[in-house]
């Protein structure tokens, strides 16, 4: 990990501790535990885009596993919390499976279609099948972990952020060696990647589980904290908002999901001032963002610095 | 030791090779060259894997290798480089050797995430080999450059580089010299006299570049749309008829 890294993540990890003991608003404190579950996905589909080069319009679908499935272990059959997450991450790794391996062998927008098929499924089976059907299904255990139930908004705001935290060490370890590289070099040459060795269609089931393990925990952390869900918090609209995230905050670094996903979270906060006109003013403010931040908010900031540092010792 | 038996590839009505056999002797530079349109690349890419012979085989060792994937053929110890060029463009000349060492690896995601000691140890392993190879080939000052940046003649070099260091047994050169001025061709002709007698590799060569060939060449094979038309030692073909004729056109007489 270089020293950028590293003092990000010191950042990240002193705004995350320090952010909750300053305020006891509970409104504020939930804001803060969505940026985090939606950092945990978009830093899952940032590896999947920004580095394998594969587009997913079905992160939701993943999602919605996630919490459904840790839910209905744990509320229905009475598993603990993290064994239920444990277990809806499995069945969501083995759904990515069954998903990549036929339709990995499309490209580009056929992939997106396929993924996007992928979440329309698991909706209308969350609705047809989910307990409760499109109403949804409440009472679900709060989390818990060692025979300590974390109720506390606070508590859970730290829960969410030191996974979230986990998993950047984790995706930016895995980057910074040989499947990271793999997967940049699949990224760049399909063609090449095969000529050096590279197993190309096993890499992209890989990293294609891998986004959906993220996605499925940050769902089973969602479940676990609103205690309440429906099968509409996981239709098309979370993943294309994920696309966002991402896209906005940049692709090619686990960074500009993070970025992108604490942006998108609280933007429609200062647009409730614009009353009736929020939804326009925040497709304003998206088009605007990826007509002049082309390549990602983070991307931009970080060659500015880099060539702001070569300027001045040159 | 790697043997290419009775290949014939059709592309729709065009026969791009018709029952061309020829063998590729152990440490041995074989040269394939012809004329544009010959299907020197076609047999490149049917002996890496790109895509298989209609008919025919091509066998590594005695095993056959044709109608396997191209990354199972790179683990067997055949690596390539492309006419055009196909670097991880936006990775630096580092990764992209470092890439090349992946099969030689053994490190994977969840290990990796997790940062264990094995990882720690077969990276610094890697980047000390990768390293070394860069110096080999003189690019060890670059090594931080993406590959995109660097200009044409090291582009090349790199991918030779990045097909090095999967420790082949035999590399295959797709046209290396294209784009090279006479110095730089001449360099890399030494580079490739180098990788055979020092690394003890086996080289099969399609280029264009005639002094190049023949410079450095043990055996030449030649194709003309799609038909082997000739073979033997660089004299010898360069008295050849066929071959001049095949160049150069029917003499009026």
């Amino acid at each position: 990990m270089t020293r950028g890294h590293f003092i990000a993540l010191a950042l990240l990890a002193a705004c995350a501790l320090l952010l909750p003991l300053a305020t006891d608003d509970s409104y504020i404190l939930s804001l803060m535990i969505f940026s985090g579950i939606n950092a945990i996905v978009a830093i899952g589909l940032c590896i999947l885009m920004g580095s394998a080069g594969q587009v997913s319009l079905g992160q939701a679908g993943f999602y919605g596993i996630g919490a459904y499935a840790s839910a209905i272990l744990s509320q229905l059959f009475g598993l603990p919390v993290v064994a239920a997450i444990c277990g809806a991450a499995v069945l969501s790794a083995a759904a990515a499976v069954i998903l990549a391996v036929p339709s990995l062998r499309l490209k580009g927008h056929y992939l997106a279609v396929a993924t996007l098929g992928f979440g329309e499924i698991v909706y209308i089976f969350l609705n047809e099948f989910g307990p409760g059907g499109p109403s949804g299904f409440g009472d679900i255990p709060p989390f818990s972990a060692f025979g300590v139930v974390i109720t506390e908004s606070r508590h859970f705001a730290w829960l969410v952020w030191s996974v979230l935290i986990l998993l950047i060490i984790f995706s930016l370890n895995m980057l910074n060696a040989r499947p990271g590289r793999a997967l940049r070099a699949l990224h760049g040459s399909e063609t090449a990647s095969s000529a050096v060795g590279l197993d190309v269609v096993a890499l992209k089931i890989k990293v294609f589980v891998l986004s959906a393990i993220y996605a499925s925990i940050a769902g089973s952390l969602y479940a676990h904290y609103v205690s309440f869900i429906s099968p509409s918090s996981f239709a098309l609209f979370y993943s294309v908002l994920l696309l966002m995230m991402v896209v906005l905050g940049g692709i090619t670094t686990v960074w500009g999901g993070v970025v992108g996903a604490v942006l998108i979270t609280l933007l429609p906060e200062p647009l409730k001032a614009f009353e009736e006109l929020d939804v326009l003013v925040y497709g304003m403010i998206l088009t605007l963002s990826l007509l002049f931040l082309r390549r990602g908010i983070v991307p931009m900031i970080t060659e500015r610095f880099s060539s702001y540092r070569e300027n001045r010792s040159a | 030791m790697l043997e290419v038996r009775d290949v014939t590839k059709t592309f729709g009505g065009l026969r791009a090779l018709d029952n061309v056999s020829f063998d590729v002797p152990h440490h041995s530079i074989t040269a394939l060259i012809g004329p544009n349109g010959a299907g020197k690349t076609t047999m490149m890419n049917i002996i890496s894997g790109i895509f298989p012979p209609d008919s025919g085989s091509v066998s590594f060792h005695g095993v056959t290798i044709s109608g396997t994937s191209p990354s199972k053929i790179a683990k067997q110890g055949l690596s390539r480089t492309f006419q055009h060029l196909e670097l991880f463009s936006d990775m630096t000349v580092l990764e992209n050797v470092m890439v090349g060492r992946y099969i030689k690896g053994s490190s994977g995601f969840v290990a990796s995430g997790l940062h264990l000691p094995s990882v720690r140890r077969e990276e610094r392993e890697n980047r000390r080999i990768a390293i070394a190879l860069l110096e080999d080939i003189g690019l060890a000052g670059k090594q931080g450059e993406l590959a995109k940046n660097l200009p044409l003649g090291e582009q090349r070099i790199l991918e030779i580089g990045r097909a090095l260091a999967t420790e082949p047994v035999v590399l295959l050169l797709d046209e290396p010299a294209a784009g090279l001025n006479i110095r730089e061709t001449r360099n890399l002709g030494n580079m490739i006299i180098g990788l055979n007698s020092e690394r003890g590799i086996t080289i099969l060569l399609v280029e264009h570049d005639m002094d190049l060939v023949m410079r450095i060449s043990t055996e030449i094979h030649v194709l003309n749309f799609g038909q082997k038309i000739a073979a033997g030692k660089p004299e010898e073909i360069q008295r050849n008829r066929d071959v001049i004729t095949a160049y150069l056109g029917e003499e009026d007489s």
